[in-house]
């Protein structure tokens, strides 16, 4: 399956269609897939997410072949917006493809996981007209931890 | 060389790229790093506590005891925070 696995980076300003995400995973026998919104934490008005173009999108793409290689994935994708975003809002989508549930389920977990250690993007704050760089937290670096 | 700056580090220093051309005595991030500091006060700020701060040697992740002997592009930024 991995020869002609599917795979999907797109970092993007446009608001994330999950619908169209989650038919171009549809192969298989099952797709498993995580949705990441905005919080309001703090009573945060916007975030604002940046990147380092290319390099982004270069993680992306290892850790989608990664996990192809490692669960035999018919299909991978992973989607980050960036720029400026509401609560509410999609901030990234995970997806895997598999020929049964617990390859796509693990498959997921994985790419969200360690998309938050090994991808550069960085989110910002703004909170009552003020903005803030959010920090690393340690359990991120933990759960990414349980896949290598 | 060129330089990238992201997030706080970006911000403190004022300036998201910048072309050095650093001393031949320059070995690794962490010289690199320490090199710059002298640049500005904003380097300055920026730079203070290297244990905050993170790297890329072209567009790879790399500890701070990495060579930078023949980098083309290295990024200094905080810790991600994405997903």
């Amino acid at each position: 399956m991995s020869d002609q696995a599917i795979i999907r980076v797109l970092v993007t300003t446009e608001a994330i269609d999950v619908a169209v995400e989650q038919i171009a995973l549809e192969q298989g026998g099952a797709v498993a897939t995580f949705t990441g919104l905005v919080r309001a934490d703090d009573g945060v008005a916007t975030l604002e997410l940046e990147h380092y173009p290319g390099a982004t999108e270069a993680a992306l793409t290892r850790l989608a072949e990664e996990a192809v290689e490692r669960w035999s994935l018919s299909a991978a994708s992973i989607i980050h917006r960036v720029g400026p975003m509401q609560p509410g809002e999609r901030i990234v989508f995970t997806g895997a493809a598999s020929a049964h549930r617990a390859a796509a389920l693990e498959a997921c977990a994985f790419l969200i996981d360690r998309l938050k250690t090994d991808a550069p993007f960085w989110k910002r704050e703004v909170v009552g007209g003020e903005g803030r760089w959010v920090e690393a937290r340690d359990s991120d670096d933990h759960a990414a931890d349980r896949w290598r | 060389m060129q330089l990238l700056y992201f997030a706080w580090v970006r911000e403190r220093i004022g300036l998201g790229a910048e072309e050095v051309d650093p001393p031949v005595t320059i070995a690794t991030v962490a010289d690199l790093i320490a090199w710059l500091s002298s640049r500005s006060d904003g380097h300055a700020a920026a730079f203070a506590d290297p244990a905050r701060l993170r790297a890329a040697i072209d567009q790879a992740f790399v500890p701070l005891d990495t060579s930078v002997v023949g980098a083309r592009e290295v990024a200094i930024f905080p810790p991600v925070t994405g997903g």
